[in-house]
């Protein structure tokens, strides 16, 4: 903690970080309680299945068992989700993936509770699943929800503008291609867990590792039948997020454990491997893109195809195709586009929210399309790009008009001025011996907010605490993101106090105010534009009361000061703790809410779509990554990268690189190593040792420059810098392995197992269409 | 069992079950919940503690295994030199974002600082390989083991 007064635009330490690196802050994990129960829930282990019998008999008789429970055991609707309520808190028919939870036992320790679970037998009779999308489309499929009238469809859409069959025909250059990600995982340190317990009124308390502690508060209530003011959610610091822990992992079963845990305190921390079993995955998809430009480069028209699995549930699977479709058509100048969408149902995984939610997938396809492109007509990869990025006042792929600000040009105009890029063909022809170098590029956007249909609204709460120092109720999770340190320096720009008089407290359902998930890129945009309003609010009041303390005719001559007020003209001060004496309780606190901006005029397209489109705002990037790769073994090493960054002003520079650096290694992953491997819905890469995140040595230095382009519409000119870097490093670094090696690597994550087919020219057939 | 060992600089004795993971130990008996578990099976290295000065997995270890040895954790580090001047680093250099790798990185980092102190960015990197972070991209944990070092060479031997 300094005495320095936090400032916006200027390096600020965050101050969650010193009691982090010592130990100290106390994470969900880190909460037991005395008389601690465990819970933990029986996994289907099926991927498709009619349950038709569930012994719990000889686990509800080991000792030290507390109780068993199984569907039957649910109070209320026994169902849960975001948009659609079809997942069960414990399944009490079928269940739909091989995490499906059947029964939750409650234990005296975490033994007794492993015991318990092993000795509970299941009958699940087999049902014939799906698991890939073309299966799932077959009119002969297996239905993962029965009576669905739309088969495992979840979501089909179409976004037109203009005549793209007519354009492409005209077009004189046309190519092709088709992409394919698979589901991968957050993989965050903090594995998903909670504590909860009952007052003695009944009320449930939860302490979660959340995103969205609000919307936990009526999941459960929706679930297990409890009013909303009967439940408390409290979301300490998160050890990881990244999209995985926006909705229910373990709120609902920690509840229902609760209800039958006579007050004492129940845990339930999933293992690891429960983790990947049953947490939410980004969405595997398949891209099929027809892109048409003129002869001089500038592109025509647009047709794709995009086929999200969203697995046994839908959770966000709508939500992130509708995202997917918007940003299809990268951020370029297209006339003519069609793109349509297919999100369905399979026994695989519950796809759901990450970073980046479904534009990370197409930005792979449209940025390997560019390149393509750029070769097919011989002009530069970077050229091409400039010539079609969209600038403020274009309408985008889908009909929107830009009217906020729009950095991709200047973020392309720094990345070609660098030496990175000036330098890039000497630095290949510097490959030593059976190694080949190839650089590659990609531009891109994100936007930020919920989009239309669900407002994006957050309710900022600042109070002058009876001490005089500054309290900040932030009601929306930091998951490692920093938005508490924003929040510091906009209470301290505002109220110009030093970061020592200034407490932030995390969200709590009975003490701050519903302000969305973090997620979207609108953590910082959405409470810190409300802050600025319940700041500024409080700033006048203290100048109000100060006045009459100080016997100042107007507020303009007092001026707000560390711990004190200054009336210069008559030589006086009053200090904060004697104001905050003379105010009554409600008088020093101040309350505000505000609403994201959205686009004016909505397009006569994508009315399939009733929440979550379009967007007004979005923040850009380009990045540059120099890879070698091995030609006996088809490995891929990133040696460098750079990236381009323009997400409004920067409020603190640190922050902001820790936000590229991190998305960076995270697409670095999604590039290279990462694939949740799937058998028949069954996870083959259960753990660390077989799904592989980059370490210390597969993240290269990554240069990261911000290209500050301020948002009249954000707090301090502000937008959200959390979701474009992730998009980044999988289309950069196919475009560099495709350079280096003249391949087409069009599957994701390239492995040097594929790369070496690719350049031995087997596989060909299948991994280049 | 009895188990005696020096823990944080002090004299402790614990009676529990020889077969309790150290992880275990530590944070549900001892309420000393800086040393984090992210994986259970050694391959994050969030739950590194030192023992006898150098770093070890908690979760792999079993509590008998602590009987005589100099147990160090996270919430050591005012006593111990190197902890604090990485904590320190790590906090001025934008090393923690999410931070439940923090404590472990720490662990490993101050190992590495006085096992072989390269402080090459290579050397550094390939010392932390074996803990993993998923939020920041390394570099600035690489600067901050950078700095640290530099620190403890300019002052008073740890």
């Amino acid at each position: 903690m300094s005495q320095d007064i936090p400032r916006i635009g200027r390096p600020f330490v965050r101050p969650d970080a010193a009691s982090k690196a010592a130990g100290a802050e106390k994470y969900a994990a880190d909460h037991y309680g005395e008389g601690l129960l465990w819970a933990g829930a029986k996994r289907a282990g099926v991927a498709h299945g009619r349950i038709r019998a569930v012994d719990i008999g000889a686990a509800a008789a080991l000792p030290g068992v507390v109780a068993v429970l199984t569907g039957r055991d649910v109070p209320g609707t026994n169902r849960q989700g975001i948009v659609h309520k079809d997942q069960p808190v414990l399944c009490d028919d079928v269940v739909r993936h091989c995490g499906d939870p059947v029964a939750l036992v409650l234990a005296e320790d975490r033994l007794v509770l492993r015991k318990a679970l092993d000795l509970i037998r299941l009958g699940i009779e087999p049902l014939p699943g799906v698991f890939g999308i073309d299966e799932a489309l077959l009119p002969d499929a297996p239905l993962v929800h029965e009576g669905s009238p739309n088969g495992n469809i979840l979501l089909q859409a179409a976004l037109r503008k203009g005549d793209a069959e007519a354009a492409l025909r005209s077009s004189p250059v046309v190519v092709e291609g088709i992409f394919e990600v698979p589901f991968i995982s957050h993989a965050f340190l903090e594995t998903e867990n909670g504590v909860a317990w009952q007052e003695a009124d009944g009320r449930l308390v939860l302490v979660v590792s959340t995103q969205a502690p609000f919307r936990d508060r009526w999941e459960i209530g929706h679930a297990l039948g409890i009013p909303m003011d009967r439940i408390r959610i409290i979301g300490p610091y998160l050890g990881g997020g990244f999209g995985g822990k926006d909705g229910a992992t373990v709120q609902c079963l920690l509840a229902l454990a609760a209800l039958h845990a006579g007050g004492r305190p129940v845990k339930m921390w999933w293992p690891r491997e429960e983790s990947f079993l049953a947490g939410y995955k980004r969405h595997a998809a398949r891209m099929h893109y027809r892109i048409g430009a003129s002869e001089n480069g500038e592109l025509q028209a647009l047709d794709c195809r995009l086929s999200y699995d969203t697995g046994a549930y839908a959770h966000l699977g709508g939500e992130v195709m509708a995202l997917g479709m918007e940003h299809a058509s990268g951020p370029y100048r297209i006339p003519h586009t069609r793109i349509e969408g297919v999100c369905v149902y399979t026994n695989n995984p519950i796809g759901g929210a990450m970073r980046g939610f479904g534009v990370a997938q197409v930005s792979f396809a449209v940025e390997r399309m560019m390149d393509r492109m750029a070769a097919r007509l011989g002009i530069d990869p970077l050229a091409l790009r400039r010539k079609n990025a969209l600038e403020q006042g274009d309408t985008n792929g889908c009909c929107v008009r830009l009217t906020q600000s729009t950095g991709i040009r200047a973020c392309l105009e720094t990345l070609q001025k660098h030496p990175l890029w000036r330098g890039r063909e000497a630095w290949k022809a510097a490959a030593g011996p059976f190694k080949k170098r190839g650089v590659g590029m990609a531009a891109l956007w994100n936007a930020m907010g919920y989009g239309r249909g669900l407002p994006d609204s957050a309710i900022a709460k600042v109070e002058l605490t009876r001490e005089g120092a500054i309290r900040v109720y932030n009601g929306v999770s930091d998951m490692g993101q920093g938005n508490t340190s924003a929040l510091f320096q906009i209470a301290g720009e505002i109220l110009r106090q030093p970061e020592t008089r200034i407490e932030g407290v995390q969200p709590d359902t009975e003490r701050t105010y519903p302000s969305g998930s973090a997620a979207a890129g609108r953590t910082t945009y959405t409470y810190g534009n409300a802050l600025i309003q319940a700041c500024e609010e409080l700033r006048r009041r203290i100048l109000g009361w100060a006045a009459l303390m100080l016997f100042a005719d107007t507020l303009d001559d007092l001026e707000l000061l560390p711990e004190r007020v200054r009336y210069a003209k008559a030589k006086k001060e009053v200090s904060l703790r004697d104001i905050a004496a003379m105010m009554r309780d409600e008088a020093r606190v101040c309350i505000s809410q505000f609403i994201m901006p959205v686009a004016a005029d909505a397009p006569d397209t994508g009315k399939e779509f009733v929440i979550g489109f379009p967007h007004l705002l979005f923040s850009h990037a380009a990045h540059l990554a120099l890879v070698e790769v091995d030609e006996l073994t088809g490995a891929v090493e990133v040696k460098r990268y750079l990236a381009a960054t323009e997400a409004g002003r920067v409020l603190n520079p640190q922050t902001f690189e820790q936000q590229v650096e991190g998305a960076v290694a995270q697409g670095i992953g999604y590039a290279l190593s990462e694939a949740v491997r799937l058998e028949k819905g069954r996870i083959l890469t259960p753990d660390f040792a077989t799904y592989i995140i980059p370490g210390a040595l597969d993240v290269p230095e990554i240069v990261s420059i911000a290209v500050e382009a301020p948002e009249a519409t954000g707090p301090f000119g502000l937008k959200g810098v959390g979701e474009v870097g992730m998009n980044g490093p999988l289309p950069a670094i196919a475009n560099a392995v495709s350079d280096a090696c003249g391949i087409e690597p069009n599957h994701a994550p390239l492995t040097g197992e594929k790369v070496l087919a690719l350049i031995q020219g087997k596989g060909a057939a299948s991994h280049a269409e | 069992m009895e188990i005696r060992f020096v823990l944080n600089g002090k004299e402790t004795q614990v009676s529990t079950a020889p077969d309790r993971r150290v992880v275990d130990l530590l944070r549900e008996d001892l309420g000393l919940t800086g040393t984090k578990e992210g994986c259970g099976s050694g391959e994050c290295g969030a739950c590194a503690v030192l023992v006898n000065g150098e770093s070890r997995l908690s979760c792999l270890m079993l509590a008998a295994q602590l009987d005589g040895k100099a147990l160090t954790t996270i919430e050591g580090a005012p006593e111990d030199g190197r902890l604090q001047a990485l904590q320190e680093a790590f906090v001025r250099c934008g090393a923690v974002q999410c931070g439940f790798c923090s404590p472990g990185m720490i662990i490993a980092a101050a190992d590495l600082l006085g096992a072989r102190p390269d402080t090459g960015r290579e050397a550094i990197r390939e010392g932390l390989s074996g803990n993993l972070c998923r939020c920041t991209g390394y570099a600035k944990i690489v600067d901050a083991v950078q700095a640290a070092f530099e620190k403890l060479q300019g002052g008073p031997t740890p």
